[in-house]
């Protein structure tokens, strides 16, 4: 990206999270080498995490989080009126994240085993992605959010281009990189049902994919199954590990 | 002395908190120069987290725990490592807790230096974010981006990745860092971060006339070791009663309710308690490098400090230290030699392991108990910003009557916000840390 400042009015980017661990804002406070660059292409208007300043209304808003309260609902739909491109910031935002797993409990329960005879004060829903509540124009996945494809992004859209987005699975990029099988080392793997565009980050370090970046779009689950089972290894605790991303997306699927 | 009667009645409500991890607002209510409320509301929305490690595998706990806030997932993860290690029974080798160490000291550093340079230095030079900065002072928010690139760089090299880091196992390490990458990290650490942090030792000390003068003697507790400054292990250490085990910390703790926060409160032999930087600071000055302490003489932090601001002098001097002992821990790596070990992944025993580390916020516990499945039946995480809660409560309660006769409504609110960012809280992370009891 060229030093350089856009010669027109820069867009005016704005930032916002909701329930998550903002890690993926931080992951844009750790764009270290870039960071100078990127503030030169637009104009941060809004972003409660590093900047005292608001506006009100956004050429691009970049959203962390799920939707969990009723405030959450009504804050989406505000941010979104006022926004010409929304886009989903990381796992949480995409698909729920790992927020999504309280919803295969029945939801009082949930509240009842962590604040107990005080759970009347703090409301909450089930755990939603945004594109369950108001349209999102992108994606960046990854839990935190892949500093690559947010780049990738964030330029395609600085320049008025449509973003790409990947829908191979993640053993794809690991074949590419010339990885041992996660499965022959006898540890079970998400990778082959899981979106690719984090360069196999996981395994390329010796850890199994946690499938963070969700499902690609038509996952072969059965074709996974056999491939655990011909290693010895059980679609079970394979399941359970699925639902770490991805419980809402499979609420009421059952391999 | 004289008052503003303008100022007898004072309603401040500052809604989502700028420049903190997390959302919380302060209140504060004064009716006829009588304070009604000054508290700092958690309105984070509630993760329910511990209900969402009901039955994972060992394998997953550090994995989920660590998504509880991105800023300390390093600290998450260990922490929750160290208390699966200990139920499950799975000794770590020396170099395994030598990387760890060097991951801690990356962390620290990284987080300090980002709390200091972004979220407080705007208040000390009266601009709203870090980013007019880059235009007044590049010189200045350059360094802070080396520094915090360098501190990345570490995590990146050790855990694969800074934020969430992924060679951290139950056991050890998927994968160690090459001989090479970690001269390379050495030889950045001599060159640029030392210089770095002595020259941010002369920027803070150029601005320390704009911290608040407030004093407010608390009980500071953080961890404690006989050989080195504690941050990766230790005994749980207060300054009114001194030294206990690890095992003692729901008697550091004793967690409670409040109607206006989502996260629970906590309080030890008083009211209320203060850790991080400032507390490890009071309870172990004498274990810092020579350095260190001579940045916090420079910069006017004493032993026995009780102005909570200074918290953000104690994590610059933190930094300092660091620093340092990551270039000493490098050094016995690569004299050992590195040995490309497998992670100790069989359980031995199951049962309840508990986990105390210092991570850049404070003092973090986890605790949990496993099935004879490797599985999670019982979970608890107490989260520094939790434990400062009280004591950030208290610290209004004091200073807004101090302030209300000479200062206006802006200026009492800045000051206010000051305060609560001079924790640096983190309010995802505190918001899960109520306690669960699984019914099987």
């Amino acid at each position: 990206m060229a030093n350089k400042p856009r010669e027109a009015s820069k867009p005016k980017v704005a930032i916002f999270d909701f329930t998550g661990c903002e890690g993926c804002e931080l992951s844009q406070l750790n764009f270290e080498d870039q960071l100078l660059d990127i503030l030169a292409q637009v104009d941060i208007v809004e972003w409660r995490e590093a900047m005292d300043d608001r506006a009100d209304e956004y050429d691009i808003a970049f959203v962390e989080g799920a939707l969990s309260t009723p405030d959450c609902i009504k804050r989406i739909h505000d941010i979104r009126r006022r926004s010409k491109v929304l886009v989903a910031l990381g796992s949480c935002a995409v698909d729920g994240g790992v927020n999504a797993i309280k919803n295969l409990h029945p939801i009082e329960e949930v509240r009842q085993i962590v604040y107990g005879e005080d759970q009347y004060l703090f409301p909450t829903l089930p755990a939603l992605p945004l594109s369950a509540v108001v349209k999102v124009d992108h994606n960046v996945r990854g839990c935190p959010m892949t500093q690559i494809e947010f780049l990738k992004v964030f330029t395609a859209l600085v320049m008025g281009k449509k973003p790409i987005e990947p829908d191979q699975a993640v053993c794809v990029e690991c074949k590419l990189n010339e990885n041992e099988c996660v499965y022959a080392k006898g540890m079970i793997c998400l990778g082959p049902v899981t979106r690719a565009g984090c360069n196999s980050q996981c395994t390329n370090f010796g850890q199994y994919c946690i499938g963070c970046r969700g499902l690609v779009s038509e996952p072969n689950l059965q074709g996974m199954a056999e491939t655990l089972a011909s290693h010895g290894l059980a679609m079970d605790e394979a399941w359970k590990r699925l639902q770490l991303y991805n419980a809402y997306r499979l609420q009421g699927v059952r391999a | 002395m004289s008052r503003d009667l303008n100022l007898q009645n004072l309603d401040i409500s500052v809604k989502h908190l700028t420049r903190v991890e997390g959302h919380g607002n302060i209140v504060v209510d004064m009716k006829n120069g009588v304070l009604k409320k000054a508290q700092l509301d958690i309105v984070e929305a509630p993760r329910y987290f511990e209900a969402l490690l009901k039955g994972r595998s060992f394998h997953e706990a550090a994995i989920i725990t660590s998504r509880i806030c991105g800023i300390c997932s390093l600290g998450h993860q260990l922490t929750s490592l160290k208390a699966t290690e200990q139920a499950l029974g799975l000794p770590v080798s020396e170099q395994t807790i030598l990387l760890r160490k060097l991951l801690v000291h990356g962390a620290t550093l990284q987080s300090n230096i980002l709390h200091a340079y972004f979220l407080a230095a705007p208040d000390f030079l009266k601009v709203k974010s870090v980013i007019p900065l880059v235009g007044t002072h590049p010189e200045v928010v350059l360094r802070a981006l080396r520094m915090k690139k360098l501190a990345n760089d570490i995590g990146d090299v050790v855990g694969g990745r800074a934020v969430h880091p992924i060679t951290c196992v139950p056991g050890g390490f998927t994968q160690v860092p090459t001989a090479a990458a970690l001269r390379e990290l050495r030889r950045r650490l001599v060159e640029v971060m030392v210089p770095d942090f002595l020259a941010t030792v002369e920027t803070l000390k150029a601005l320390a006339g704009a911290i608040p003068r407030f004093e407010r003697p608390t009980e500071y507790i953080s961890l404690r070791a006989d050989d080195e400054y504690a941050l990766y292990d230790g005994d749980i250490c207060s300054t009114d009663t001194g030294r206990v085990p690890d095992c003692e910390y729901r008697r550091m703790t004793n967690e409670f309710v409040v109607p206006h926060s989502t996260s629970k409160h906590c309080k030890a032999n008083r009211t209320s308690y203060m850790v991080g930087a400032l507390a490890r600071w009071n309870n172990n000055y004498d274990k810092l490098c020579p350095e260190a302490r001579q940045a916090a003489a420079t910069l006017g932090l004493e032993p026995g400090c009780t102005n909570p601001y200074f918290n953000t002098v104690a994590q610059v001097v933190e930094a300092g230290h660091c620093a340092l002992d990551a270039v000493a821990i490098i050094d016995r790596l690569l004299a050992d030699g590195l040995k490309d070990e497998l992670p100790n992944q069989e359980p031995t025993q199951y049962g309840t392991g508990i986990g105390a580390t210092e991570v850049p916020r404070g003092i973090l516990y986890h605790e949990y108990t496993y099935d004879r499945q490797a599985r999670i039946v019982k979970a608890n995480c107490i989260i520094p910003t939790g434990q400062n809660l009280a004591n950030i409560d208290d610290d209004m309660k004091k200073l807004v009557p101090e302030v209300v006769a000479d200062k206006s409504k802006e200026e009492i609110t800045s000051w206010l916000e000051m305060l609560v960012r001079a924790y640096d809280p983190c309010i995802s992370c505190s918001v899960h840390m109520l306690e669960v009891e699984f019914e099987e």
